[in-house]
């Protein structure tokens, strides 16, 4: 993936006689490839010939699709390419992120262009970090029936009915814990048959954990105050009147940590 | 898995691991830091901005007869997508105290802090909220908290790495604002990661003298991001977000002020037209231009568009010939060429490894030595290791940080890049990963003050989008903390600025007078920016679109 038009201006990646000259761009060099093995998928039903070690979003966009929703970071972050997919032969409906997942043989694909979810608005300076805040603005997590559908659903393997299980305990640690690495890409909550929005409910825990149920750091409050009271003021002065070569010398002779 | 033919290669690097380790352990430099003068020769022989073609002249604008990294200067000697007399302004569709454009870390953090400071805003953003980089950075943000270490310790560690280019006082603002905007995101809810006492555990980054890094494990980014936009939806009576909705012209008065912008729904192709009494551009980067045909780390969307309209409205640009290259893009497996591998893996004892075993470079080199040594070791001495498509890339050994740090540390501290590399059958607590430096960050961009002002009145910019605050080299985690930093500031001033500004009668002749300019110049091209989105269409496929016509990226 990550193919440019850009790129085919630019030949450049092939090592040559004068290092001086080189460029430090590389692309895969065509020429000393093999051809490459194809597959047919079918996006949203009709059949297109991709690359065999294409991801989805690869395949997708080598298909001819200009993709708007559904391409984000493209590094497994943001959540923008919730894919489903059926496999030939294969009853099991399966989830993954288009960035991510590797093509197979015969794969029948959709991407999920937003997942609808309810987001409660709320004032976190007046929420206590308890149980409460769960039955108040998700009541729908004390409707999991554990059939363990979500955490099934999840591309980042994450045990996202356990935390479910923990908001319903008010164990807000366990859930920070647990839904820590979560993409908010929403194939948990598009699956759930208590219609609840698993990645909401992980967020909300964890600014509840980093504002009320931290350890404080008594380093960073004493630095701010140092701050606050311009300790530093005569220093950057200083520093700012600097000459680049005074400012240089400073720079190479400071100690390291 | 890694192909039989690197094995040997690989042997090579676990036989020298122990040595390296000792080495690590006694505390000394694992390799001699360069000298000002080995900098720069490096940088001038082998960095891809010290080619000649990597920059050219721009003929027109506020930067004209400057020489501006190649790709910046055909985006901003483009045509507008649109045409100025088709819009009526009398009657706006919409209006507000400030118009944001992009949602990002930046576009978010100075939404919340506007509405504290009694303003109104719209964010406009091309993709969905939080589509940005701000929600990929993985290791960390740079911050002076601990007691060996100060502001402006941190403020001469981020001159040194920007070359002393970087403004003085949007340092200044950079560093000293460091430890308020710790506390800030975690009073919002960001969980960072601490030592069993609740002091801030902090690692080394490239060109830190301190350890400063302060992380979430390795999804900073994404953490920080999710709790910001989780209060910007908090708040839907006072901050309104467009989602794929870019910004694609700004809006002036007759009195040459910033006074909204122009709105294109990419999915309904319908216009929109924004008043607002200012305007703050947080847009970022420009990665998917594909700077010298470079992979990128960056995330779809980011191709400059901030830069483009600011400076057909008369904005200065600040040091947009200078790009930073990441030193550690992956190159294998082919699937995630490009994609990030954190410096964390560095600040935690990873070390860059050629195809012998061997050390070659003190790991945590400011970003452009670094890259560029990569560079001279693969293509100048040949100690690379040639993927099977045909890229150069070193080792990056990564099973030594379990050895340093502990059984368990890489699946604690670095959950995403072990699932990254895991699909592929790759186990990076056992073996190195395979890295060449990749197209990541834009170094310049509009000339800001510490107010965020611009030389266009009403228009404010933060984040990447800006230039200055980093000289012509970025250090790690001094991103994250600058949208923060800059954008709370953006807000700030932005909203103090909208309370008393005046509007006059709204206008886009600047739109009609940059296209004079252009034919001025004698400029003839069919490129039109904002580009919105990069082209991964095939040539194959374009061929057959024989009724498709292409207005920038989009059809």
């Amino acid at each position: 993936m990550a193919k440019t038009t850009a790129k085919t201006k630019v030949k450049a990646a092939k090592p040559k006689t004068k290092p001086e000259k080189k460029a430090a761009a590389q692309t895969a060099s065509a020429k000393s490839e093999p051809p490459k093995a194809m597959v047919t998928v079918y996006i949203m039903g009709k059949a297109h010939k991709v690359p065999a070690d294409a991801t989805i979003m690869g395949a997708i966009e080598y298909a001819g699709y200009q993709i708007k929703r559904g391409a984000g970071c493209r590094e497994g972050f943001c959540g923008a390419c919730a894919t489903v997919y059926r496999l030939p032969g294969d009853y099991k409906i399966y989830t993954g992120m288009a960035c991510m997942t590797l093509v197979q043989d015969g794969m029948w694909l959709s991407q999920l262009p937003a997942i609808p979810s309810q987001k409660p608005v709320y004032d976190l300076d007046k929420l206590e970090p308890n149980v409460g805040v769960f039955q108040k603005l998700y009541p729908e997590v004390f409707r999991c029936v554990a059939c363990n559908t979500c955490t099934k659903a999840c591309p980042q393997d994450l045990e996202v009915m356990d935390y479910i299980q923990a908001a319903k305990q008010g164990n807000i640690e366990k859930v920070m814990d647990l839904s820590f690495d979560c993409l908010s890409c929403g194939l948990c909550a598009i699956r759930c048959p208590a219609e609840i929005v698993h990645f909401n409910v992980g967020i909300l825990a964890r600014r509840l954990y980093g504002k009320y149920l931290r350890k404080n750091s008594d380093h960073l409050d004493k630095m701010l105050k140092n701050v606050k009271s311009k300790k530093y003021d005569a220093e950057y002065k200083e520093m700012m009147k600097m000459k680049k070569d005074e400012l240089k010398k400073k720079y190479y002779a400071r100690d390291s940590e | 898995m890694y192909p039989d033919y690197m094995h040997d290669s690989l042997k090579k690097v676990d036989e020298t691991r122990q040595k390296r380790l000792e080495l690590e352990r006694s505390g000394k430099n694992v390799f001699p830091p360069m000298t000002a003068e080995e900098r720069e020769d490096v940088l001038n022989k082998f960095h891809p901005d010290y080619k000649p073609e990597s920059r050219r002249q721009v003929h027109i604008g506020q930067n004209k007869g400057e020489l501006l990294t190649t790709e910046v200067a055909d985006i901003l000697e483009s045509h507008s997508r649109i045409e100025s007399k088709l819009f009526d302004l009398t009657t706006p569709d919409y209006e507000t105290d400030i118009l944001i454009v992009g949602a990002g870390g930046a576009g978010c953090a100075a939404a919340i802090i506007a509405r504290q400071n009694g303003a109104q805003s719209i964010i406009s953003t091309k993709l969905r909220m939080g589509d940005a980089n701000s929600m990929m950075s993985q290791g960390g943000m740079q911050a002076a908290v601990t007691e060996k270490d100060s502001p402006t310790i941190h403020y001469l560690d981020a001159l040194g790495g920007g070359h002393f280019d970087n403004k003085p006082d949007l340092v200044r603002a950079l560093t000293e604002d460091g430890p308020e905007v710790v506390k800030w995101l975690e009073d919002l809810g960001v969980v960072w990661d601490k030592n069993p006492d609740g002091s801030m555990y902090v690692l080394h980054g490239g060109g830190t003298s301190r350890k400063r890094m302060h992380s979430c494990r390795d999804y900073t980014g994404a953490i920080i991001m999710r709790t910001l936009m989780d209060e910007v939806r908090n708040h839907p009576d006072d901050i309104k977000v467009l989602e794929f909705m870019p910004t694609v012209e700004l809006i002036m008065d007759d009195k040459g002020r910033c006074a909204g912008g122009v709105l294109y729904n990419m999915e309904t192709e319908e216009y929109f037209t924004v008043k607002a009494k200012a305007v703050i551009i947080a847009t970022g980067g420009y990665g998917r231009l594909h700077i010298r045909g470079f992979d990128t780390t960056n995330h779809y969307g980011a191709t400059g568009d901030g830069l483009v309209i600011a400076y057909r409205a008369g904005a200065k640009l600040m040091y947009m010939d200078s790009v930073q290259y990441h030193p550690t893009g992956s190159v294998f497996p082919e699937q995630i060429a490009g994609f990030l591998i954190t410096e964390k893996i560095r600040g935690a004892g990873g070390q860059p490894i050629n195809k012998f075993g061997e050390l070659f470079v003190w790991p945590r080199e400011p970003r452009d030595v670094e890259s560029a040594s990569f560079i001279r070791e693969c293509l100048e001495r040949k100690n690379g290791i040639q993927t099977p498509s045909g890229r150069w890339g070193v080792w990056l050994d990564s099973p030594l940080i379990e050895i340093i740090q502990g059984d368990g540390y890489m699946n604690k501290n670095f959950p995403a890049m072990y699932r990254q590399f895991i699909r592929y059958n790759i186990d990076i607590t056992k073996e190195p990963m395979l890295v060449y430096p990749s197209l990541h960050y834009q170094n310049g961009g509009v000339e800001i003050n510490d107010h965020c002002e611009t030389n266009v009145k009403g228009l404010y910019v933060a984040g990447e989008a800006s230039g200055g605050v980093h000289g012509r080299n970025r250090l790690m985690g001094n991103s994250v903390l600058d949208y923060n930093v800059f954008g709370r500031r953006a807000g700030k001033f932005a909203a103090g600025y909208a309370k008393s500004a005046p509007i006059g009668k709204l206008s886009l002749e600047h739109i009609t007078a940059y296209e004079n300019e252009l034919k001025k110049a004698k400029i003839k091209t069919d490129r039109v920016a904002p580009v919105l989105l990069p082209l991964y269409t095939s040539d194959e496929v374009k061929k057959r679109q024989l009724t498709a016509h292409y207005e920038g990226t989009l059809r």
